[in-house]
């Protein structure tokens, strides 16, 4: 009796993932093996291999791992500086660092959108002060910079969580035992913050991977992503098949990145990690 | 035991305008096992932080061997510590965690590897190279802890509460394995504790601390048997300490009563602090001691009861192995060589043996 209370109580939920993830996942996978007159296919998929899919996907693949790196090479060291701050500072900074991702993200690249545009703010400023323009907009950096803006909170939050969790004893035995700072990075922060690396590269990643509306807003359409082919099939050419098909590639990708990251995640610490 | 090892020389220490330590000065010799006793705040665990290199002091100097090593990083000092809470690598087997300093230190293969079975062995845990820091039992991490310290062939080991988040019968163990690891290894210990039975059964010398002053330094007999002052005698066991006034040599009143004692050299009619151990209060007939009072509570403790005895005023702790019920009426008698009497605290300094619960 009390066993068939409990499993009624996950009721809502299992509702929830048939109907919000089993079933369209299941539909992307219909849609994507069949053509318009329901027979089976698999041209939907190897059409990935088309040159114009194929140069966005690896675009995609490209700016997906820059931002990554970049936002990585920030977060590190600003991880570390938020660690080793006073306590009664720190969690403050932390909400600091999060507030932005309250906020429409949307919203957030709409404003860089404005303040970067070839009429806007920066550009002004610049031009009363007599200093040459700056075209960034439209180009591949203005969306590696949008996704750095909008992922970074992303990865400081896994790294933070995790080097919070090495207690200063440990630090203080590795410089007993005769390690310099530097050997202490190598030999005792860095291993022990590997797990929070890793929860930060997917989580930055996997977005990075997937998104269009940061190149729509601040590529203007010159800055191809799979993402934006993806939506261009569905929204412009009504292609659901096509759309699907590329989804289902695009997918694999992800899960594959995923199931590689979790492959070297040692310590088994999920990727929400707050 | 014989020469001058370390000089914490004049050593100031304030954190956030707290100030930790005042102008402490401590030797300490070769081969010595010497403990720093004293309750949580009292500065031990900062001066050992100052020997190891974790702290600064902002005055005085801190002598290894007779160099100054003051302002020396921990990673360059000839010590190793041992911590509260273990500190071992998580990320590292147990033959990793041993042979981290070794590594660092750039030792051979061959080296190393006697060295961890050299190390376990002598902390009883053989055969344990390959095993994780998770599955092993805190007794056995803190021997590990002890064992990643001494490969390095410390002249100086300095342990940090090591026995403090383990239970009774295993801390008991602990402290008989490190007097013999210390037999062993002939090297100087500095221990940090706040537990004095801890201090009186390991140590050589006791430096018993208060409020960033040194109360009094002595073996565990001079501590236990002559406390300084009120301060040392509470905190070494348990202690009546009773305000009294010298009326003359070997002659002090308390609580309205005049009673025979052996120091002499007071003023006259000196306040000064009585303090009589409770194993040397004497139950008696009510007529046969120096002042009558009631039981008000007994407690069996193993090998004594604990009683407490309400006489003129005062609640009087007595240590006996005969039952007395409550209610009876006793009289208290205390031989005159089992009396302490102690100075009043008067200078700054002194200040800080004031009893604080």
């Amino acid at each position: 009796m009390n066993r068939f209370k409990r499993e009624f109580l996950t009721g809502p939920y299992i509702v929830w993932i048939i109907g919000f993830i089993v079933l369209p996942i299941l539909m992307i996978v219909y849609y994507g093996v069949t053509d318009s007159s329901n027979s089976f296919t698999l041209a939907n998929i190897i059409a990935i291999a088309e040159p114009i899919h194929m140069k966005a996907l690896l675009l995609s693949l490209k700016l997906a791992l820059v931002c990554t790196v970049i936002c990585l090479l920030l977060s590190y060291p600003l991880a570390m500086i938020l660690n080793s701050m006073k306590f009664k500072h720190q969690n403050f900074i932390v909400f600091i660092f999060v507030l932005p991702m309250w906020m429409n993200f949307m919203l957030r690249i709409l404003a860089w959108q404005l303040l970067l545009s070839n009429n806007g703010i920066l550009n002004t400023v610049l031009e009363t002060l007599h200093l040459p323009q700056f075209q960034f907009l439209n180009t591949p950096s203005a969306v590696v910079f949008g996704m750095v803006y909008d992922f970074l909170p992303f990865m400081i939050l896994p790294l933070y969580n995790s080097m919070s969790k090495i207690s200063a004893d440990v630090i203080d035995a590795a410089r007993d035992l005769g390690a310099n700072q530097l050997q202490v990075f190598i030999k005792i922060i860095m291993p022990l913050t590997i797990s929070g690396v890793l929860s930060g590269i997917i989580m930055v990643f996997v977005p990075a991977l997937t998104s269009f509306v940061i190149s729509n807003l601040l590529g203007g359409g010159k800055v191809l992503l799979i993402g934006n082919v993806i939506e261009q099939e569905f929204m412009q050419n009504m292609d659901w098949h096509m759309g699907s098909g590329l989804s289902i590639v695009l997918m694999i990708f992800v899960i594959a990145s995923m199931a590689f990251m979790n492959s070297h995640n040692k310590d088994g610490e999920g990727t929400a990690v707050w | 035991m014989g020469k001058e090892f370390i000089h914490l020389s004049h050593i100031s220490k304030s954190f956030d305008n707290d100030l930790i330590l005042d102008d402490l000065d401590l030797v300490i010799k070769e081969n010595e096992f010497m403990t720093l006793l004293g309750p949580s705040g009292c500065g031990k665990t900062t001066t050992l932080r100052i020997l190891g290199g974790f702290e600064t002091p902002d005055k005085g100097q801190v002598f290894f061997d007779g160099a100054d090593i003051t302002m020396l990083p921990p990673n360059e000092r000839k010590l190793n510590t041992v911590f509260q809470k273990y500190a071992l690598f998580t990320h590292m087997t147990i033959a990793e965690n041993i042979a981290f300093g070794l590594k660092i230190s750039k030792k051979s293969k061959a080296y190393i590897d006697d060295k961890i079975k050299y190390a376990l062995k002598l902390v009883n845990l053989d055969g344990f190279e390959n095993r994780t820091v998770d599955s092993l039992s805190g007794g056995q991490q803190q021997r590990i802890a002890i064992a990643r310290a001494i490969v390095n062939e410390p002249k100086l080991l300095l342990l940090d509460e090591p026995l403090g988040a383990l239970d009774l019968k295993l801390r008991q163990d602990m402290q008989y394995e490190l007097i013999r690891l210390k037999e062993e290894l002939g090297i100087t210990f500095v221990y940090v504790t706040h537990d004095q039975e801890e201090a009186l059964t390991m140590s050589d010398k006791i430096v018993v601390m208060n409020q960033g002053y040194i109360q009094q330094i002595g073996s565990p007999e001079d501590i236990y048997n002559e406390p300084i002052n009120a301060f040392v005698a509470d905190f070494i066991g348990e202690s009546n300490i009773i305000d009294g006034i010298m009326i003359k040599d070997e002659l002090v009143e308390i609580l309205g009563v005049k009673i025979p004692c052996v120091d002499t050299g007071f003023h006259l009619n000196q306040p000064v602090d009585v303090v009589i151990r409770p194993e040397d209060v004497e139950l008696v007939d009510p007529s046969a001691g120096f002042m009558e009072g009631d039981v008000v509570s007994i407690i069996f403790k193993g090998v004594h009861y604990e009683i407490e005895v309400h006489a003129n005023g005062y609640d009087w702790l007595v240590h006996t192995t005969k039952m007395f019920p409550v209610g009876t009426h006793v009289g208290i008698h205390v031989i005159p060589f089992n009396i302490q009497i102690m100075n009043k605290p008067e200078s700054n300094d002194e200040k800080a043996v004031e009893i604080n619960e």
